[in-house]
């Protein structure tokens, strides 16, 4: 028995001990995390800009006022977005020989189409139970809803000395292990509809978005949660 | 021919390999595999249906099985 009753020999993964308090994320936990993410992203925004609107018909003085509050409505939500995209970037840190053999054995674990999205976009394709995911070194981003919603998830491999290639091995292994731990482990850097996230990728990165967007809508037509683990 | 691999700094190492009529190939595999797990590491194998398993005994008839390091939000 783990921490506070988590009992590690009931499958899953064992880093799930290390956040007790957080209840297992299951597809209802999901959608949830999804609404509470806009509520709050509205509780933040709409004061500033009503005020905003206010301002302008003011005069001219608070009209300088109310555009400042305007664009700063407009701001929030693009840092978050921002903050979002920053686990899908790369930041290396192996040498080159490494890099290679991790990509070797990274190429072993997946799919041809998803070794061919890896070499162009430097992310892992990978579907799920709740939606599919984008894999990079320091997380993934969950395309849920049949491609109408993305969830950005900050998990890194513990210690920086592994390369790229091995770190999104981990996270793919540990994905495909349990993807509600996997879920629960992880910590949501943002969550919202997928443009406001591709806004903030590179070129390449939004290939990779759009091509999870359609393998998302492609399973749009079930239910959202499709997996053996998922309906558990 | 049945591998052990750590997934590390290095890319990967394949730290044991063992074929069925080897036991004793097999028996050093599982010692190297106890001992990655009393480091820390995972053990992991690759199922038909595109899942991975833990396991925390070494597989006799697994094509592979990886060791990984633990995960964390960041």
């Amino acid at each position: 028995m783990g921490a506070a009753g988590f009992d590690a020999s009931a499958a899953g993964l064992p880093e799930r001990a290390n956040v007790p308090w957080r209840p297992r994320t299951d597809a209802v936990a999901l959608q949830e995390a999804g609404r509470r993410w806009t509520r709050s992203l509205l509780a933040q925004v709409l004061p500033i800009a009503a005020t905003g609107l206010f301002f302008l018909f003011l005069g001219l003085i608070p009209a300088v006022v109310g555009l400042i509050l305007l664009a700063h409505a407009w701001v929030i939500p693009e840092l978050y977005a921002n903050r979002g995209a920053a686990v899908l970037h790369a930041h290396g840190g192996a040498g080159p020989d490494a890099e290679r053999r991790a990509l070797l054995l990274l190429g072993d674990l997946v799919s041809d189409e998803a070794r061919r999205l890896h070499a162009e976009t430097g992310l892992i394709l990978e579907r799920g139970a709740f939606g599919v995911w984008l894999l990079a070194e320091a997380g993934g981003v969950l395309v849920a809803d049949g491609g109408q919603r993305v969830f950005c998830y900050c998990v890194k491999v513990r210690g920086s000395d592994l390369p790229t290639s091995d770190q999104i091995a981990h996270l793919l292994l540990a994905l495909r292990c349990e993807e509600r731990d996997f879920l629960t482990v992880a910590n949501l850097a943002f969550s919202g509809a997928p443009w406001r996230l591709r806004r903030r990728l590179a070129p390449e990165q939004r290939l990779a978005l759009d091509a999870a967007r359609a393998a998302a809508a492609e399973v749009a037509d079930g239910p959202v949660v499709t997996g053996a683990t998922a309906a558990a | 021919m049945p591998k052990l691999i750590r997934l590390d700094q290095s890319g990967h190492t394949m730290l044991a390999e063992w074929s069925a009529d080897d036991q004793s190939a097999f028996e050093r595999a599982a010692i190297a595999f106890r001992e990655q797990l009393e480091q820390g590491y995972f053990g992991l194998v690759s199922l038909a249906d595109g899942r991975a398993e833990q396991v925390t005994e070494l597989p006799f008839d697994a094509p592979m099985v990886i060791l990984r390091r633990p995960i964390a939000g960041g």
